[in-house]
């Protein structure tokens, strides 16, 4: 197996797609000869042709709406946006049109080949507008899927499968990992479920929960939370919408307690939706109130970057506050 | 009510047989085209103007340079696009509304925005008027009229409709320039902004620096249409297209575009034909995407030299002006330089100010419970520790990897 980093990763699950159906193409800003701005689609152009990896105007909604009708067409679009954070004037190509195309039509059209990329998170000293983490706002929205991965192993399977899922799915890549992220990735396809939470390290004490970019920064914190004798249950949600209920609900029941831990701000955030859920199914098992590890309820800023993020030890921090409750 | 003459047969019309002159005044040689008229620009101005050409090109070097010393995150340079920029802004009354789009330093340079100010923005320390919240290059300046950048593409052009349309009703006789790129054109804000604006009769000037390229797109697969000019006449707009690196040219054009907006209350979109002579930004490498020789074409079309020369025939400038003021900036911009590192980044408070009015019961908290985490921990904060206990953390630390 050869060892390769997201972005080849990334790069390598978009060839495979397009050599096995040439009804799959690749566009966005910058995606063509140049491969995007972070060369997740170098070298498709050369390959494909002009006709199926291209060069798209500036315009997201353009990008989206235009995406949508070759979906509903039979194509499969793998549209990138080039910054999560330039996501939102798709917003109404996104959450109006995207997510309720077969729900309106009575499944007469739907749009199930459409794949949106687009990288996010924190951690790049980008700033305001290079950092946000915007998967809470579609998960509100039936009729799409959202998909993170957390290495490039994931992604190269997430990404696989996201492409040929009969819905809609929303492909966030946590960037920071882009050419950080490194691992053994098989050459051949194959693909990872969507939907289906991973348990990425067993424990008995207190139950972990994150996804992307903060895996690599919870296994950290768990390092250390064992160094002083928690037994930690890491758990990758993999899949935000739908997400999966029961492996964590399972472990929870387990261990008693559970952290959940995302970039984004705390209010209306994606964990605020996991401890909801997670409280009424386990209330009587939990032994302290589920903690959560999350950005600031602020817009995201530069210079303290480092203090904003949620990091191994304000993670260390909720485990200790929940194993000691 | 719009009413047409009726034809009996399908005859399309075809957006091929639309072509825009392009409106020049100075030659590279800094002569004047035959039939071409000099605008009306005195030696004071003309050299405020080549001035503020001069800090531009200078910041630029130097804050690349920077960059590439890991002393900076990122840069954006307007290297090539300065008479596009300057000219524009100097044919305003100072007091007009600068929307830009974030390669209009130049503009800032012209209204007198310091060396000082550039730096505090560029390093995000505690002397930033945007606190330190945004990368490099966002600048923003209530005194000089310049509205704080934001980086989602195009969203300010529809503002500049907006706050044009205000000007006219508070009817103090200033209007609203919006800068954008021919890439931006390409977004929905700007058909809304023109399409208002043209409704609403609002003094507004749409300025698109066509510079060719958006990151690594060049024009030709951004639009199929002899540019962005064409489009004013969808919405029933005056236009003109202008040799964008030919200060006389920009100048006058936007003179006469800012009369029509204020004294007529007509919008006026401004096309101007430049290069980007520069990359993208510091994390962009263009031998990607276009040739040297491309770049090199251009580079004789530099419109600083162009200006220059032009100066020079009227007997306004010389070397010896042009090597003391070149050195002066240069020692002025490592001077500042210098003192923007030092001074210490925003208190760790301003991670909560500023998104509302009042920082709200929740947000308290959260500042409460992230000072307690910073102080059991300040090693690892050392920025935010620093406003929390200056001592605990004098040694500074620069970990920035860089954006975009
Ligand atoms: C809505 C949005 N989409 C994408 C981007 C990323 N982006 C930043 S600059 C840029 C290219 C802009 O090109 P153009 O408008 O022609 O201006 P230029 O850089 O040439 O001055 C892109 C795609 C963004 N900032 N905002």
């Amino acid at each position: 197996m050869a060892t390769i980093n997201m972005l080849q990763a990334i790069n390598q699950a978009l060839d495979i797609a397009m050599a096995e159906d040439e009804r799959v193409l690749c566009f966005g800003e910058d995606v063509g000869s140049f491969g995007g701005v972070f060369r997740a689609t170098s070298h498709l152009q050369e390959k494909y042709g002009k006709a199926r990896c291209f060069n798209t105007p500036l315009v997201e909604q353009g990008i989206v709406g235009f995406a949508n009708g070759l979906a509903a067409q039979g194509s499969v679009p793998v549209a990138e946006i080039q910054f999560a954070d330039y996501i939102f004037p798709a917003f109404d190509q996104i959450v109006n049109e995207t997510a309720k195309f077969r729900y309106r039509s009575g499944d007469l059209f739907n749009v199930g080949g459409l794949t949106i990329r687009a990288p996010y998170g924190g951690g790049i000293s980008g700033g305001h507008y290079h950092s946000q983490s915007p998967e809470a706002y579609f998960a509100h929205t039936p009729g799409i899927k959202i998909v993170v991965p957390r290495n490039p192993y994931e992604a190269k399977g997430l990404l696989l499968a996201s492409i040929r899922d009969p819905d809609p799915v929303l492909f966030f890549e946590p960037k920071r990992l882009y050419r950080a992220a490194v691992g053994e990735v098989p050459e051949e396809d194959y693909q990872l479920p969507i939907g289906e939470a991973e348990v990425t390290k067993e424990g008995s004490d207190i139950t972990l929960v994150g996804w992307g970019a903060q895996m690599e920064v919870i296994d950290k914190a768990v390092e250390l939370a064992e160094k002083e004798g928690i037994s930690c249950e890491v758990i990758d949600l993999r899949s935000i919408l739908p997400w999966d209920e029961d492996t964590i609900a399972e472990s929870v029941l387990k261990t008693g307690r559970l952290v959940i831990t995302h970039e984004a701000p705390r209010t209306g955030g994606f964990a605020a939706e996991i401890s909801a859920a997670i409280q009424e199914r386990c209330f009587l098992y939990l032994e302290s109130p589920i903690e959560r590890v999350t950005g600031l309820d602020t817009p995201f800023p530069l210079t303290l970057e480092k203090e904003y993020l949620p990091d191994h030890l304000k993670i260390l921090e909720a485990i200790r506050a929940s194993v000691n409750f | 009510m719009t009413t047409t003459a009726r034809t009996h047969q399908p005859e399309f019309l075809s957006g091929d047989e639309f072509s825009i002159p392009t409106y020049g005044v100075l030659a590279q040689d800094g002569s004047l085209y035959e039939g071409a008229d000099e605008p009306d620009l005195d030696k004071a101005k003309a050299l405020r103007i080549y001035h503020s050409m001069i800090v531009t090109r200078v910041l630029d070097e130097r804050m690349l340079a920077a960059q590439r010393q890991g002393r900076l995150s990122f840069y954006m340079q307007c290297t090539g696009e300065e008479a596009a920029v300057i000219g524009s802004a100097a044919a305003l009354d100072d007091d007009d509304m600068i929307m830009a789009q974030y390669r209009e330093q130049g503009a800032l340079a012209y209204r007198g925005f310091t060396f000082d100010e550039f730096m505090n923005q560029l390093f995000g320390n505690e002397m930033d008027y945007g606190k330190g919240r945004q990368m490099p290059i966002h600048y923003g300046s209530r005194k000089l009229h310049y509205m704080t950048i934001s980086s989602p593409l195009a969203t300010q052009i529809p503002q500049a409709t907006g706050y044009a349309y205000g000007q006219k009703l508070a009817g103090e006789g200033l209007c609203t320039i919006v800068y954008f790129g021919e890439g931006a054109a390409s977004e929905g804000d700007f058909h809304a902004a023109l399409n208002m604006a043209a409704v609403h009769e609002a003094p507004v000037i749409f300025f698109c620096r066509n510079n060719g390229y958006a990151i690594s797109t060049p024009s030709v697969e951004q639009f199929a249409a002899d540019g962005v000019a064409p489009r004013a006449f969808g919405y029933r707009m005056h236009v003109i297209r202008v040799d964008g690196n030919d200060i006389l040219a920009v100048y006058r054009a936007t003179q006469r575009a800012r009369e029509l907006a204020v004294k007529d209350n007509k919008p006026v979109l401004i096309e101007a034909m430049t290069y980007r002579l520069a990359a993208h930004s510091s994390s962009d490498d263009p031998s990607g995407y276009r040739s040297r020789k491309e770049e090199e074409v251009w580079r004789d079309k530099d419109p600083i030299r162009r200006m220059r020369s032009w100066l020079e025939h009227k007997g306004w400038w010389d070397d010896d002006q042009e090597k003391s003021l070149q050195e002066r900036l240069r020692a002025e911009v490592l001077e500042t330089m210098k003192r923007a590192e030092k001074r210490p980044p925003p208190p760790l408070d301003s991670l909560v100010t500023d998104v509302y009015a009042d920082v709200t019961p929740a947000l308290q908290r959260q500042l409460d419970q992230l000072k307690w985490h910073i102080r059991r921990h300040p090693e690892a904060y050392p920025r935010g520790a620093r406003s929390l206990d200056p001592v605990l953390a004098s040694a500074d630390n620069t970990d920035d990897q860089g954006g975009e």
